[in-house]
């Protein structure tokens, strides 16, 4: 029988929440790690029962927990984050010259292929591989020491290294993204890299159109269609038809391009979310409205979504990796608030429902279709 | 046998109830005990000291003896009290926050 399972990360800890197909009726287990910031939640494509979860605090440090059973229990792994060879330095706030410093992992991303095989994303950014299930974690050096990575800098919420995002027709393609130096792109699985910001226009830097210096929130992918991403920039939603070479903005009629996730459609390709937030300096939904806005056209032409969602008197946030999409034949979309909400449409976002409404503040929300 | 006394958190990561008893091999140091914790329980590495260079988390403390040692050398040895195991070393989650 199928269904889903949906791994939320919070300031307080980890849920597993399952369902049945319909979506309807729902399971909440946790938290596990109560009391730990949990960044990530994600699973293995190749192994469903396999799951990984990035916890920690500012006391105790880093923490990598892997299960072996679905997300019934727990077990920690390695955790040991170390840069390899020479540090380097990056622009701090202030524009001095700051040493990496590790801090914590931000996103955790499953190989397609091999179960053992997990990539971190950390702050101050840079990406490591696991092959041995999380066990022992190498850097993959060569993007922390990229010719251009004396000039990153840190994002408000610290120099983090958010997306990753691999490709099961091009095996050695990684594009990640970091906040805020921008999307690269390697096509070596790794070994070497190069900026993919070809196109953005960021009016917060001094060169607008710079290589990198970008605050790039998300970015998404269709399987299907590897050489097209979507991203959720600082402001602006942006489209590439090209692999990243170049990036032309899809905003449209949105109320604000401001926001943090972005999805891509199952079974549609060019059918995308994202969901608008007022500002920078707010950090609220629009007139107080939470709304999931879909373009059936790949952007620049929006609906908002608004069935079963607040609207009026809502004030909460949806952070980057605080949103997923399903694969059943009727997608399920769900987005978790700093509010501790988590909603799920199971019509692709024509109506909505809150699973849970009083989790702590929800980090990263993904969800494994279950057949 | 050297008594040790862990916040909650790491209680839970350590999955132990109580004081842990330690074994040390030769001076009873800061170093030693951490040596003979992270041993035991591997994983509350990296979660008092640093992985690489050993040096104590900023928001861990030390205390032993009502003492605060956090600041001893890593090297330096603990008093008597402990290496006897009449008195625990405690590690501390130092409060913060607002």
């Amino acid at each position: 029988m199928s269904g889903v399972r949906v791994l939320v990360g919070t300031h307080k800890g980890a849920f597993v929440i399952t369902s049945d197909a319909k979506r309807k009726q729902w399971d909440i287990s946790g938290p596990h790690f109560t009391g730990w910031d949990v960044y990530h939640v994600k699973a293995s494509p190749v192994d469903p029962n396999r799951i990984y979860a990035a916890q920690n605090t500012g006391w105790f440090g880093q923490i990598i927990q892997r299960s072996e059973d679905g997300g019934k229990t727990w077990n920690p792994v390695g955790n040991k984050f170390a840069y390899e060879g020479a540090t380097g330095d990056h622009l701090w706030y202030d524009g001095t010259p700051r040493p990496w410093e590790f801090k914590r992992v931000w996103h955790l991303e499953p190989s397609l292929t091999d179960p053992d095989v997990v990539y971190a994303g950390v702050e101050d950014a840079a990406l490591f591989r696991s092959t041995d299930g999380g066990q022992n974690w190498e850097e993959l050096p060569a993007l922390r020491q990229h010719e251009t990575a004396p000039k990153w800098a840190p994002g408000a919420g610290g120099m983090c290294l958010h997306t990753i995002l691999l490709d099961k027709k091009h095996p050695d393609r990684i594009f990640i993204a970091i906040s805020s130096a921008g999307v690269f792109k390697s096509e070596d699985a790794g070994k070497t890299w190069r900026p993919a910001n070809q196109g953005l226009h960021s009016e917060g830097i001094p060169d607008p159109n710079a290589e990198v210096g970008h605050c790039v929130h998300r970015i998404a992918m269709h399987p299907s269609r590897p050489d097209t991403l979507f991203m959720q920039k600082h402001w602006d939603v942006m489209r590439t038809d090209n692999a990243g070479e170049s990036w032309t903005e899809v905003s449209g009629n949105l109320p604000s391009d401001f926001g943090f996730p972005i999805e891509v459609h199952p079974h549609e390709p060019n059918t995308i979310y994202v969901i608008p937030i007022k500002s920078d300096s707010e950090h609220v939904p629009p007139d107080g409205k939470l709304r999931v806005y879909r373009s059936r056209t790949g952007g620049n032409e929006w609906e908002a979504l608004t069935n079963g969602l607040p609207q009026s008197n809502c004030f909460v946030n949806v952070l980057r990796d605080a949103s997923a999409i399903d694969t059943l034949e009727s997608p399920g979309i769900y987005f978790g608030t700093t509010g501790g909400q988590v909603y799920a449409s199971a019509d692709a976002g024509d109506s909505w429902a809150p699973i849970v409404r009083d989790l702590p503040a929800v980090y990263s929300v993904e969800v494994q279709t279950l057949r | 046998m050297i008594r040790v006394v862990l916040p909650a958190h790491l209680r839970n990561l350590a999955r132990v109830d109580g004081e842990l008893k330690v074994n040390v091999a030769g001076p009873t140091t800061q170093a030693s005990v951490l040596d003979a914790l992270e041993a035991g329980y591997p994983m509350l590495r990296g979660t008092i000291r640093d992985q690489v260079t050993h040096k104590r988390r900023a928001f861990i403390r030390f205390y032993a003896c009502e003492e605060d040692l956090s600041n001893e050398a890593p090297d330096a040895p603990l008093p008597e009290a402990v290496a006897t195991g009449a008195e625990p070393f405690l590690v501390i989650g130092a409060i913060a926050g607002g």
